[in-house]
């Protein structure tokens, strides 16, 4: 649907209710496939990291990793779930060439966690909580590349190669029950759900949560009901969103097109779209319906996954802080205001400012520097934070050469263009390129000489106790060192002059 | 030279471990008998004679050396095709196979080269196992070596042929609802199906994954008990392996003794429906049981009337997923439809023309049955179906040690016979089917010709799961009372396959 006939958002919002429902699959980051003993791993040679089990070659059975279940049971107790005493895997039946056995091992009717629920906070600073359905393990499938054609769809594609690395990769889907009442906030509420589950899975350790290589993905489900209508509308299913702009404008599209439609009286059709970054549409995609038959059965090769009730509870007890309860506890710990954390939050960069200040830094500093110049970067190179070459440990380190007036702020900015760009440590660059501010109080003292000349009465004027007049020499000074000068130590040196 | 393919395996392990016969000189007694009649009989689709004289002499070598071997060393062994193997293909009995050469071994399969065994070769089945005569192989049926137009049984009737014509001494079938108990009674061979999960599937190119076991197939109740003692054992490759061993099988054996063993006898599975020769030779059997101190009872499982329904809702159920790996993507036969080659339309020429008919009518029953709409009403009914029969097991097992029954309905019918008509096929299993149903163990051992056609009768013992020990002990028993009687083994009553042979030709 073009731009110019979707609905107009605030009026979208006057005339539906939206409901949202949302699918998050995180890939678990075991050492081993969730049913064979192949490697888990990321960007290997194509069909390296695979085995008969996992090619579903004749006559292989799964055997399930204990490590998956431990990962699946703890992000249940994350999000509050019950944990089932007995599960079953069950055979999600359907023919493609991406799925080694041509069908999926997962979890039906009796998911490992259940009727869960979490508390979300929007940017607004909003709070709701969003009810979890359930949350159960299956395997990844193929990774397929269609070569030929234009639109890298199966559909024209002249062949198409599989890549089967990542079947029989653990995941764990988590589904939300459909969640009302975020109104004109929904698209920020999705975007910060699957902000909370990264956060979880990643403080876990049980998943790498890179969005962007698909450890987390996201299928956001979009109705509309006109307000007091108890029946839900029809629902679309959104793929391939995959990072937290993309969900939130993705939802809000979807309101948008759906109103459009539904407000010309038209009807929605129940089916996935596709979503477009470049294009910030969505497109339909196939019509799925509740009748779609996977020919659902227990899965017979595997025995029902049977957690105690000592591993449960010694799960639990290893759960990280709830997301909220560190977000009050990190906002007390580093006294920020209700704002400057919300800004630390919505960045996403609550981790990157734990660790910083972990490492020395004063909170503010870590702040300064992360939504700062190195958001700035990140934003404008078109990145994701983390993916920029600076850890956290750097910037600790250039906070730190600040604090001691080893460096000044102008040289920080410059000292971090090469961290950046890979030169090593901010304490290395400083040293090696020689940029250290200049703390020689003999060269100062010349410096400022040679200012003063300029400005005679200036000493007069401070020992009459008008400090301010020493701000015109230490600009000059600074100007005159080319900004290497520490500029609290111009200052000490002009009073010690005043009052010699 | 001495004839050393007449020996039974237990005598074979002696003499090899005596140094009386090489095993490069057994294997190739087998080899050239195989030679000589497999033409006719097709019980091995593939022979391994390279490979297994390899190992043969490896282990004559190594026991020259004095080096310490495992038991059964140097004994050979034929392997049913649906079970992986490297060195050989591995068909399934399968177009959809044909030439696959697996690129790895069924756990079993490496049991016996652990344990030194010179595999034959690869035995003929039914297609994917499923079949009650091994017509239903793509390459061909085998012939019953007591009389050549008969079926051996199904699926394992290859197996159960090399065993019974002297092809081999021992063979690996696997049993989803009879493939090893049905040949054996049809070919006068002993065939157990152990306990569910006492032996690895891992390789087994699975039909009905919870109804599948692996089993020995052998000449006596010894020779199978050996032989289960070696591929017996928990495989961390089969979540549903057992975790401990029934390996101590042979040392039932030596136990003839019945005296106070209290024995039910299945009401439901005599009487009207059976042969009157099969049924006479059940009702000897019993007498001498009776006359060795057995106590004899009678059982009621009603739900065993069921079984045949249940099974084939379960069975196909099972395998039209299992099957469905088989799309030429990765392995096997592709066939390239002409026009535009889109990935659906290879698979399902692929599967067209791979499948043969009773596969592919269970696949599409199994897909039927798993349907949404009908899945309640067919595959929940059939899981119901199964818990009543487990019950009725369990209830039967507490007035009775073990239970008993004809292993078939009839003898050996004739090749062709039943082709064309899959409810009469289906129904040779009446008697096999519940223990596959319940994951209990049953052996077929075993107990005369009928009269009216001279040709093997078999009886099943029934135990409660983990119980193997039982049905190797009273078989032993009921076996020692015939041959006393007869003063010959069963197979030694039949007749020579060179003559059957010789008269085709």
């Amino acid at each position: 649907m073009a731009k110019a006939e979707l609905m107009d958002y605030a009026k979208a919002l006057e005339q539906f209710e939206v409901v949202i429902g949302l699918e998050v699959h995180v890939e678990l980051n075991t050492n081993t496939k969730m049913f064979c003993g192949c490697a888990n791993s990321f960007g290997d040679v194509p069909n390296t990291n695979v085995c008969p089990i996992c090619i579903g070659l004749p006559g292989s059975l799964p055997a399930v990793n204990r490590k998956a279940v431990e990962s699946s049971i703890s992000i249940g107790l994350a999000l509050g779930c019950s944990i089932a005493p007995t599960g079953r895997f069950a055979r999600k039946n359907y023919f493609y060439p991406d799925l080694a056995k041509n069908f999926q091992t997962s979890q039906y009717d009796e998911p490992i966690a259940f009727e869960g629920s979490i508390d979300i906070e929007v940017p607004s600073g909003n709070v709701f909580t969003v009810q979890i359905e359930r949350a159960h393990m299956e395997e990844d499938a193929g990774k397929l590349t269609h070569v030929g054609g234009s639109t890298g769809r199966i559909q024209g594609a002249e062949y198409s190669l599989v890549d089967y690395n990542r079947a029989g990769v653990p995941l764990v889907e988590i589904v939300t029950k459909p969640v009302y009442g975020a109104g004109a906030e929904a698209p920020e509420l999705a975007a910060a759900y699957v902000r909370s589950i990264r956060e979880i899975v990643k403080a876990m350790n049980v998943s790498d949560a890179r969005m962007e290589r698909g450890n987390v993905r996201c299928d956001a489900n979009v109705s509309l009901r006109p307000h007091g209508q108890e029946k839900l509308g029809t629902r679309t299913e959104t793929k391939n969103v995959n990072s937290l702009r993309s969900i939130e404008r993705a939802v809000r599209y979807e309101i948008q097109r759906q109103a459009a439609i539904l407000a010309k009286g038209g009807t929605i059709t129940q089916e996935t779209r596709h979503w477009h970054e470049d294009k910030g549409a969505t497109s339909s995609g196939r019509p799925k319906s509740d009748a779609d038959d996977y020919r659902y059965f227990p899965e017979p090769d595997l025995v029902p996954v049977q957690p105690s009730i000592e591993l449960i509870e010694s799960l639990r007890s290893q759960l990280p802080e709830k997301p909220s309860d560190r977000r009050k506890r990190l906002q007390a710990e580093w006294a920020f205001g209700d704002l400057e954390f919300r800004d630390v939050v919505n960045a996403g960069l609550m981790d990157q400012l734990e660790e910083t200040v972990a490492a020395g830094a004063k909170p503010q500093a870590a702040r300064k520097w992360w939504t700062g110049e190195i958001a700035r970067v990140a934003n404008a190179e078109d990145k994701d934070i983390t993916e920029l070459a600076i850890t956290s440990a750097d910037v600790a380190d250039l906070a730190a050469l600040v604090e001691s007036g080893k460096i000044n702020d102008r040289l920080a900015r410059e000292v971090l263009t090469y961290v950046l760009a890979g030169e090593g440590s901010p304490s290395a660059i400083v040293a090696n390129r020689g940029l250290e501010v200049v703390s020689d109080d003999g060269a100062l003292i010349a410096a400022i000489e040679a200012a003063l000349a300029k400005h005679g009465d200036v000493l007069a004027a401070i020992r009459e106790g008008r400090m301010q007049a020493a701000g015109a020499v230490i600009g000059s000074v600074m100007q005159a060192m080319k900004g290497s000068a520490d500029a609290g130590r111009v200052r000490e040196l002009i009073i010690e002059m005043a009052n010699k | 030279m001495t004839d050393y393919t007449r020996k039974s395996a237990t005598e074979l392990v002696a003499l090899l471990q005596a140094g009386t016969v090489t095993s490069v000189e057994l294997t190739q007694q087998f080899l050239d008998r195989i030679d000589a009649f497999n033409g006719v009989v097709n019980a091995y689709l593939h022979v391994s004679a390279e490979s297994a004289l390899a190992t043969a002499a490896e282990v004559d070598r190594r026991r020259a050396s004095g080096e310490a071997l495992p038991k059964l060393a140097g004994l050979p062994i034929a392997v049913k095709d649906n079970l992986t193997t490297t060195d050989a293909p591995t068909t399934a009995g399968s177009k959809m196979l044909e030439g696959y050469v697996a690129a790895y071994d069924a756990t079993v399969v490496k049991k016996l080269r652990d344990n030194l065994m010179p595999i034959l070769g690869k035995t003929n089945l039914d297609e994917f196992a499923m079949g009650s005569s091994t017509e239903n192989s793509a390459f061909g049926p085998t012939r019953n070596t007591w009389s050549l137009d008969r079926i051996p049984g199904g699926s394992g009737g290859g197996s159960a042929a090399a065993v019974g014509g002297y092809l081999a001494p021992l063979a690996i079938g696997s049993d989803t609802g009879g493939s090893i108990r049905f040949p054996a009674s049809m070919t006068g061979t002993v065939g157990t199906k152990p306990t569910y999960g006492a032996v690895s599937r891992y390789g087994l190119i699975a039909l009905a994954s919870s109804l599948d076991q692996i089993g020995p197939v052998a000449r006596s109740v010894a020779d199978a008990a050996l032989l289960q003692d070696v591929i017996a054992g928990h495989d961390p490759h089969d979540s549903t392996s057992l975790p401990n061993a029934l390996d101590n099988m042979l040392a039932a054996t030596e136990n003839k003794s019945v005296a106070g063993l209290r024995i039910g006898v299945i009401k439901q599975l005599t009487g009207e429906g059976f042969q009157a020769g099969v049924q006479q030779r059940f009702d000897e059997s019993i007498e001498a049981l009776k006359a060795a101190g057995a106590q004899i009872v009678e059982v009621d499982c009603p739900s065993f009337e069921y079984a045949v329904a249940a099974y084939y809702l379960i069975l196909p159920a099972e395998a039209s997923s299992n099957l469905a790996k088989f799309d030429s993507v990765r392995f096997g036969l592709r066939v390239t439809p002409e026009g535009s080659p889109t990935i659906e339309r290879v698979m399902a020429a692929t599967r067209e023309a791979g499948f043969g008919p009773e596969v592919k009518r269970r696949i599409i029953l199994g897909t039927y049955a798993l349907s949404s709409g009908y899945y309640d009403a067919y595959y929940g009914s059939a899981q119901k179906v199964r818990t009543l029969i487990q019950r009725d097991f369990a209830k039967a097992f507490e007035v009775a040690d073990v239970l008993v029954s004809p292993t078939a309905p009839t003898t050996a019918f004739k090749l062709g016979e039943k082709v064309s008509d899959p409810i009469a096929m289906y129904l040779n299993d009446i008697a096999t089917i519940p223990a596959n149903l319940a994951g209990v163990p049953g052996i077929s051992l075993p107990i005369g010709v009928a009269p009216e056609d001279g040709l093997p009768v078999g009886i099943q013992f029934l135990a409660p799961a983990m119980e193997d020990a039982r049905l190797y002990q009273v078989g032993a028993a009921l076996e020692e009372i015939l041959e006393q009687k007869w003063g010959k083994t069963m197979l030694e009553t039949g007749p020579d396959l060179a003559t059957l042979v010789s008269e085709v030709k």
